[in-house]
């Protein structure tokens, strides 16, 4: 059973279709997940590809899109003296100021959780009201609704900072210097959402779209998928993920989804704001909204700082290797900019497995 | 937001990684001038250093802080690990270890039943690699500051012909001596306080006898012991001293599969994590056969194998050809490697 994914006859098959259909022009693939591009970098699939093949990274780390102005206010919440709980990643982010990080070593009472679970746990065991930054894409979402249909602890509230991925996907073909010839779909995102939102993209755009899961192999199916699209001239919206991801996606997960939040516009850090791409508490669930219960007063922040090139990075219109601070004055244990900081970050990702080369 | 704090030590500083690279030159080797007494001095960073003895050879000089969470674990304790970190330091270097040194600091409340274990344990390991403790120091510290006990040793070789971690040429062999990882996680699966255990341990071990034989097998260019950083930081620091690059098969890395689980499961490569009874070693094209061989003969060595080769492409840098067939940098880790959180 070891390493069933790891075969490299599978993986030569595979390359041997996407070389023979591959057509004679650049081609540039999109995926929308910090994991997919682990699993490209870790195990050196660019160098299998044919050089006309460009793949990158577009908006799929939920630590690099989280606007600077949600950061201030979770960083205001704890200022005024909330336990504000949020993800390892998060506690690195700068936000206009400084990180939550940075506020800590101040003094400010602010923890790292892995589950929203946790942060309940923290504010069963305090007075103080407990803050938890809820941040992430459809995977994360369905168990932030369900800990608030729970009957959660009076003092216990959420930041909502909740982004959805195919209106992401959206906005970066509205980019008018940002010809995609092929999105890889995310998996995880995929198990809950299912195909569907996937067609409609395919068919606005006429742009292929293949879910891929995170295997080497599964990365390498997706490709093949999508260049035979694009060798067959029928761009459509395919499913590379089977074993995980079923057409309809997650029923119990969406309607959870559905229950506790309203679909709203979203600023997305390096894009802007796309329209009904976030997510926020509905009418019904309201009171455990930390806007509402807290005065927050966020200001527009500087979304990257001076000569980052983290937006054209997260809206796959550059490489990190094209910015000029990529490892000199920007490194994963000092981040200069959003697309360093985390493990599903592009820049920081090709710091770790020494990026691109031409092998 | 933009005052100028003062610089402070992080963890990741003594890691092993680049950042400790970039702290030991900045302050450490550009503040002593008077650093060497041989060929190989302060400023080489090898293992140990080298002191000339005209007509007769050389002696090489070495010296190991030995801190470990926790003290006691899996295959080993903090005792085993303090002489043979300091035994393997001088055997990479191409030395017959001659003598120990042993500095105790302790912390007031340390329990003496495991100060006791701690000592047998070091008496085990010396008796085991065949090298005399023959002087050291004690210092009780008061409670808080400092965690337990910290061991320091000092070791002195003597070496026909000291090997550097520089020597290596294009077209030479790289050779590993067994598996890797498993020193590494066998602590990680405490640290990270997992749910399960496995039954993986600490391959510690005195390696002077092994390399021994290996050294009379062949001809040998450049030894080093993957400990902090794991391979990953070996083998690159072993390119960028020799200036040239590395290539090695991903497929031909002995990985048990209890480490490989584990890597798996906490989001950390086999490949930078420490070991504790391993050497990467460089050796011609012609002898490197015999060598491989040599050491798959001793108790320590079965595994022992060819994993890539010296190149004069790639300077400095390191290549490994994946699984699956990829290409890839093998980068050196920036510092203590964490487990993923997601």
């Amino acid at each position: 059973m070891k390493f069933k994914f790891k075969d490299r006859d599978r993986a030569e098959k595979l390359v041997r279709i996407i070389n023979q259909k591959v057509p004679d022009r650049r081609i540039k693939i999109v995926h929308v997940c910090g994991t997919h591009e682990v699993a490209i970098t870790e195990n050196g699939l660019r160098s299998l590809l044919p050089d006309q093949i460009d793949i990158r990274e577009g908006p799929g780390c939920p630590v690099c899109v989280t606007p600077t102005s949600d950061l201030d206010a979770a960083l205001q919440l704890a200022e005024s003296g909330a336990i504000v709980t949020a993800f390892g990643d998060m506690m690195n982010v700068p936000g206009t100021a400084k990180s939550l990080k940075e506020l800590k070593s101040e003094g400010a009472d602010v923890r790292l959780v892995y589950s929203v679970s946790e942060a309940i746990k923290t504010a069963k065991n305090t007075d103080k009201q407990v803050v938890f930054f809820s941040v992430g894409f459809e995977t994360t979402t369905p168990m932030t609704a369900a800990v608030l249909k729970d009957d959660p602890p009076e003092n216990f509230s959420i930041l909502p900072s909740n982004k959805l991925i195919p209106p992401a996907m959206e906005s970066l073909l509205e980019l008018p210097d940002n010809r995609i010839d092929g999105f890889i779909a995310p998996g995880h995102v995929s198990t809950i959402i299912g195909v569907e939102p996937y067609e409609k993209l395919a068919e606005d755009y006429e742009v292929p779209i293949a879910i891929g899961g995170f295997e080497p192999l599964d990365v390498l199916y997706a490709l093949a998928l999508i260049i035979n699209q694009i060798a067959e001239g029928e761009p459509k919206a395919e499913n590379g993920y089977r074993r995980a991801v079923n057409y309809e996606g997650n029923e119990k997960s969406k309607e959870l989804i559905n229950e506790v939040f309203d679909v709203t516009d979203s600023i997305w850090r390096g894009i802007g704001t796309i329209p009904d791409s976030g997510l926020t508490l509905n009418k019904e669930y309201e009171r455990w909204n930390a806007r509402e219960r807290f005065e927050i007063d966020p200001k527009e922040g500087v979304e990257t700082p001076p000569n980052c090139l983290c937006p054209q990075v997260i809206t796959a219109r550059a490489t990190p290797g094209e910015c000029d601070l990529f490892r000199e004055k920007c490194t994963p244990d000092s981040p200069y900019g959003p697309c360093m900081v985390g493990e599903e970050a592009m820049c920081n990702i090709w710091y770790r497995y020494g990026g691109r080369p031409k092998l | 937001m933009n005052e100028s704090k003062e610089e402070t030590v992080q963890l990741t500083h003594g890691a092993g990684g680049r950042a400790m690279g970039e702290l030991l030159e900045k302050y450490v080797l550009n503040t002593f001038t008077n650093k060497s007494a041989g060929d190989i001095g302060l400023d080489q960073l090898d293992d140990g250093a080298t002191i000339d003895l005209p007509g007769e050879g050389t002696l090489v000089l070495t010296t190991d802080s030995h801190v470990v969470n926790p003290l006691f674990f899996p295959g080993g304790d903090i005792g085993k690990l303090a002489v043979c970190g300091t035994v393997n330091d001088l055997a990479v270097m191409g030395a017959k270890p001659v003598a120990l040194t042993s500095s105790l600091i302790v912390e007031e409340g340390f329990s003496i039943p495991e100060l006791s274990r701690v000592m047998a344990s070091m008496e085990e390991s010396s008796r085991e690699s065949d090298v005399p403790i023959i002087t050291g120091d004690t210092k009780v510290l008061e409670k808080g500051a400092m965690d337990g006990l910290a061991i320091n040793t000092a070791g002195v070789g003597f070496a026909k012909e000291p090997v550097s971690d520089a020597g290596m040429n294009p077209g030479d062999r790289v050779i590993l001596t067994g598996t890797i990882g498993d020193h590494g996680m066998a602590l990680m699966q405490y640290r990270e306080g997992l749910s399960f255990r496995t039954e993986l341990e600490s391959d510690i071990a005195p390696l002077n006898d092994l390399l021994g034989v290996a050294l009379e097998a062949g001809e040998i260019t450049a030894m080093k012991d993957p400990t902090r950083g794991g391979i990953a930081a070996a083998l690159n620091e072993m390119a960028d001293k020799s200036g040239l690059g590395i290539t090695v098969k991903e497929e031909s890395i002995p990985v048990r599969e209890a480490v490989s689980g584990i890597a798996e499961l906490i989001g950390i490569s086999p490949y930078e994590v420490a070991n504790e009874g391993k050497a990467v070693i460089t050796a011609t094209h012609e002898t490197a056969g015999k060598v491989v061989d040599a050491l798959r003969s001793h108790p320590l060595g079965p595994e022992a194998r060819e994993i890539g080769k010296v190149t004069e492409e790639w300077s400095e840098k390191v290549i490994m050809e994946t699984e699956i067939g990829g290409r890839r940098f093998l980068e050196a880790p920036l510092g203590d490697p964490v487990p993923r959180i997601c």
